[in-house]
């Protein structure tokens, strides 16, 4: 695990100094987190991409134009 | 309105990465407090969020309003966590070399109140992806704060930069 950078601001002083058990626990635990929420994103972004390609076959099997089924979902 | 800068502390992480950069015994000298950050993160995936905690307070006292847009969409969310957000970050998906741009300013950080936090930041991305935020955070400690604590989901990157200015209104 990498260290913290700690500047004292009152001398200029700075230091490397390892996390402890707890703060490395968090670490990790965000990491995680937000690996989840990031894959959460991905799968919601993905869906609506299909949602919306099969919206648009569906307008065009019903005779719409590329144009208007731009002009409906814009 | 500011009429002084003066720059209190400044890092720069070097090649081992820093879990955290942290400022401790800020003066209370000033009026205000300005941080400039330059910062890429070491994560496997784009822009983890990087959140600050003031005086080691690490219970759910700050809360966030985030706009927020990628490029090809905008949005907005609000959260209480235990640091208050202020900027997302490059990872490791984004260019190489390239750092996200960060501004957050905490006016009045020696009130006895509760303290305010504007936060703006913007990725730099040779990509279609590049996102920009704005943030308003609120943290509910009164004491004045005499220390912070700037940390990411991840690891900051070698190169990595943050930058303390104290502010004086007179």
């Amino acid at each position: 695990m990498t260290n913290k950078i700690i500047v004292d601001c009152s001398t200029g002083v700075t230091t490397e100094v390892e996390l402890t058990a707890e703060e490395i626990a968090e670490r990790e635990a965000m990491a995680a987190e937000y690996a989840v929420q990031k894959a959460q994103e991905e799968a919601e972004a993905t869906a609506k991409a299909a949602a919306k390609e099969s919206a648009n076959a569906k307008l065009a099997a019903l005779g719409l134009t590329a144009e208007e089924i731009a002009a409906l979902t814009k | 309105m500011a009429n002084t800068y003066t720059l209190i502390s400044s890092v720069t992480v070097g090649s081992g990465g820093a879990s955290s950069i942290d400022f401790t015994s800020i003066p209370a000298t000033y009026t205000d407090l300005l941080v400039k950050m330059s910062t890429r993160a070491v994560a496997t995936s784009n822009f983890p969020n990087t959140r600050v905690r003031f005086n080691s307070d690490s219970g759910s006292n700050y809360t966030y309003r985030r706009l927020y847009g990628t490029g090809v969409a905008a949005g907005s969310d609000t959260a209480t966590e235990t640091g208050a957000m202020i900027a997302n970050t490059n990872g490791s998906d984004s260019t190489a070399n390239t750092f996200a741009i960060t501004d957050f300013y905490i006016p009045n950080y020696l009130s006895s109140n509760q303290k305010a936090i504007g936060a703006e930041t913007a990725s730099e991305n040779n990509g279609t992806t590049a996102y920009i935020f704005a943030m308003a955070d609120i943290w509910t400690g009164t004491t004045a704060i005499t220390s912070m604590s700037i940390y990411s989901d991840y690891n900051f990157a070698q190169y990595s930069t943050a930058y303390l200015y104290g502010i004086s209104n007179a």
